[in-house]
């Protein structure tokens, strides 16, 4: 039967190659753009369970007291605390756009163990206050080394800041970030007692550690109460929510790009449903003389559906196969120029398996309409089509 | 006496074209002995097309009973005439039908697919059949390689590698030259006499009537001798 079914599929060539060529683009389109949604999710999916994120209730514009620091950790279920602020340089130019936090070094690296460093960097960094670590997608784009110097030309905190590199992280996880900068919040604010004191003891949120997630809503519950009518209340959420809200903010492109996806999975069924209902419809006699030898309507549901699937797989099996060379020269290209869109550009394994259930899927339900007209045909009439 | 492997009692057959009613048999009573070789002739639309495909179980009469082989083809469902086909009945038709990708081999291997012989008993019925119709020698060619004759008799080594009880022919001469239709008429006489095949063949064409034991006229929707 597989042979029957191999040598059917390949019977007019170029129409086979054609459609698996089709296929083929059409996964191959369908796994980029997934690729793309995943990576906006990137942050999302990097998310711990176990942490929070206290803000000001207003705005994240808004900051906060680092008083609340020790009041928050004495909130029953916190066990662990650490604060960031955005710090928003420019490095020679606007384009060269990365994310900096003000980070409290040793809380934050404490907090956040998919910043893998080696001991001796983490070291480094937390002895010089006018250090920084540098993710290691950051440095391969710029070309930076450890002992280099990187002057950032503030945008929030004003004036030129010359930050050592002590260290260059690797994430530990397939969905960190590896474009970020992590600085001394320390030396800024010190910094800004001399020059801006009204924007000295401020924060731009608190990391907050629990112990389990189950606890999430209880201490963000606790934590937004004990600032309730202060001069700067608070709205604690888990860190997925918070990395959710900005994505949110990207909801109508997200969205198109989830409707293209789903167009193109319909081309696909077009492009091999009409290749099937043109075969079947060509070898009609040929199914009435299998029939008339005795074969039933379920093994020529076999021979078609077969064959569809069959079609479909060579098509998925090259668009797949072309991802992964696709991928990584898009994700040269996004390190490079599109960095902040997409911190991380990866094809993930839920991409490939999605492609690949497509793929199967979509041969299934091709081979279907010409499977239902041939089992329904009856043998006397498909033998009036010889001759 | 010999029994009857084909009875049909009282049998018609209407079709419904454009609207109109068209009556392709109308009536027909007649039985065919185990064994017989029988040629049913007739003009194009006289019906004997119909007739072969009733005693195929591949159509179904309006009205009327059709017997083969003891089985009374109205009480079986289409699932279960295709298994009851693929035991009985060997097919051959005018324009040979072979699979045009798949060898002589694998085209007479089909109806064994059906079947749960091994790969090594179906290559020996196929070699048997092959032998049968002298084309062992051609096996691994595709049907575009071989004359028509030739296809003709991969045609009837599908038709007999199953051993069916009869051998349906649809006009088996009908698309071939002189000589090759005097070899396929051969053929089908030698398993007829050699090995006992109950044989029915549909044919325009008197010289390959000839042939049959008994012949039978189809004109109108109705049968005579």
């Amino acid at each position: 039967m597989f042979k029957l079914i191999l040598k059917n599929a390949f019977r007019h060539r170029m129409r086979t190659l054609l459609t698996i060529v089709g296929l083929a683009i059409s996964i191959l389109a369908f796994g980029l753009l997934r690729t793309a949604v995943s990576a906006w999710y990137t942050g999302v999916e990097a998310s711990s369970q176990t942490r929070l994120i206290t803000r000001n209730a207003v705005s994240l514009v808004f900051a906060l007291p680092l008083s609340y620091k020790e009041k928050i950790l004495g909130i029953p279920g916190v066990t662990g605390i650490s604060y960031a602020y955005w710090f928003g340089g420019t490095y020679i130019d606007m384009k060269n756009f990365f994310p900096q936090f003000a980070v409290e070094p040793e809380s934050y690296l404490d907090l956040h163990p998919e910043y893998a460093l080696t001991e001796k960097e983490k070291e480094d960094f937390l002895k010089q206050r006018n250090s920084c670590v540098v993710g290691a997608a950051l440095v391969r784009k710029h070309g930076w080394k450890l002992g280099d110097t990187v002057r950032l030309t503030g945008t929030i905190f004003a004036g030129d800041w010359d930050l050592v590199i002590r260290g260059v992280y690797h994430g530990s996880g397939q969905f960190t970030d590896e474009n970020q900068m992590l600085l001394h919040w320390q030396y800024v604010d010190e910094t800004m007692q001399r020059v801006m004191p009204e924007m000295s003891g401020y924060v731009g949120w608190y990391m907050v550690r629990i112990a389990g997630p189950d606890d999430a809503a209880r201490v963000s519950a606790a934590i937004d109460s004990r600032f309730e009518n202060s001069l700067a209340e608070t709205k604690t959420e888990t860190e997925r929510a918070f990395n959710m809200s900005f994505i949110s903010m990207l909801s109508a492109i997200i969205t198109a790009l989830r409707l293209i996806s789903v167009v193109i999975v319909a081309i696909m069924l077009l492009v091999l449903a009409n290749t099937m209902t043109m075969t079947a419809r060509e070898r009609i006699p040929e199914y009435a003389v299998l029939k008339a030898v005795g074969f039933r309507a379920q093994r020529l549901s076999a021979l078609i559906i077969g064959e569809s699937v069959l079609i479909a797989i060579a098509g998925g099996l090259v668009g797949i196969l072309s991802l992964f060379p696709t991928c990584a020269a898009f994700s040269q290209f996004v390190a490079k120029n599109l960095s902040g869109f997409f911190p991380v550009f990866r094809l993930a394994y839920s991409t490939i398996g999605m492609a690949t259930a497509i793929t199967i899927v979509v041969g299934i339900v091709a081979g279907l309409f010409p499977t239902f007209r041939v089992a329904r045909m009856k043998t006397a009439d498909g033998l009036r089509h010889i001759g | 006496m010999t029994k009857a492997i084909v009875d049909l009692q009282n049998v018609s057959k209407i079709y419904r074209r454009d609207g109109k009613k068209v009556s392709a048999l109308d009536g027909i009573t007649f039985s065919i002995p185990d064994g017989e070789f029988v040629a049913l002739m007739g003009p194009s639309g006289s019906g004997k097309t119909t007739l072969l495909n009733l005693i195929a179980g591949i159509d179904k009469p309006d009205s009327g009973k059709v017997l083969v082989a003891e089985t009374d083809m109205g009480s079986l469902s289409e699932s279960r005439l295709a298994g009851w086909r693929a035991r009985h009945v060997g097919f051959v038709f005018q324009f040979y039908n072979l699979i045009p990708v798949l060898s002589a081999f694998e085209n007479v291997e089909m109806p064994l697919m059906l079947t749960r012989l091994s790969k090594q008993q179906r290559r020996e019925h196929v070699r048997a059949a092959l032998e049968v119709v002298g084309l062992i020698d051609r096996m691994h060619h595709k049907p575009r390689q071989l004359s028509g004759g030739q296809e003709q008799r991969v045609a009837i080594a599908r038709a007999i590698v199953s051993d069916p009880t009869i051998i349906l022919a649809d006009e088996p001469t009908g698309d071939l030259d002189k000589d090759s239709a005097n070899e396929i008429l051969t053929l089908l006489e030698r398993l007829n006499s050699e090995f006992k095949k109950t044989i029915i063949m549909v044919t325009h064409d008197p010289h390959a009537a000839e042939k049959a034991h008994v012949v039978h006229h189809v004109d109108k929707g109705l049968l005579s001798d």
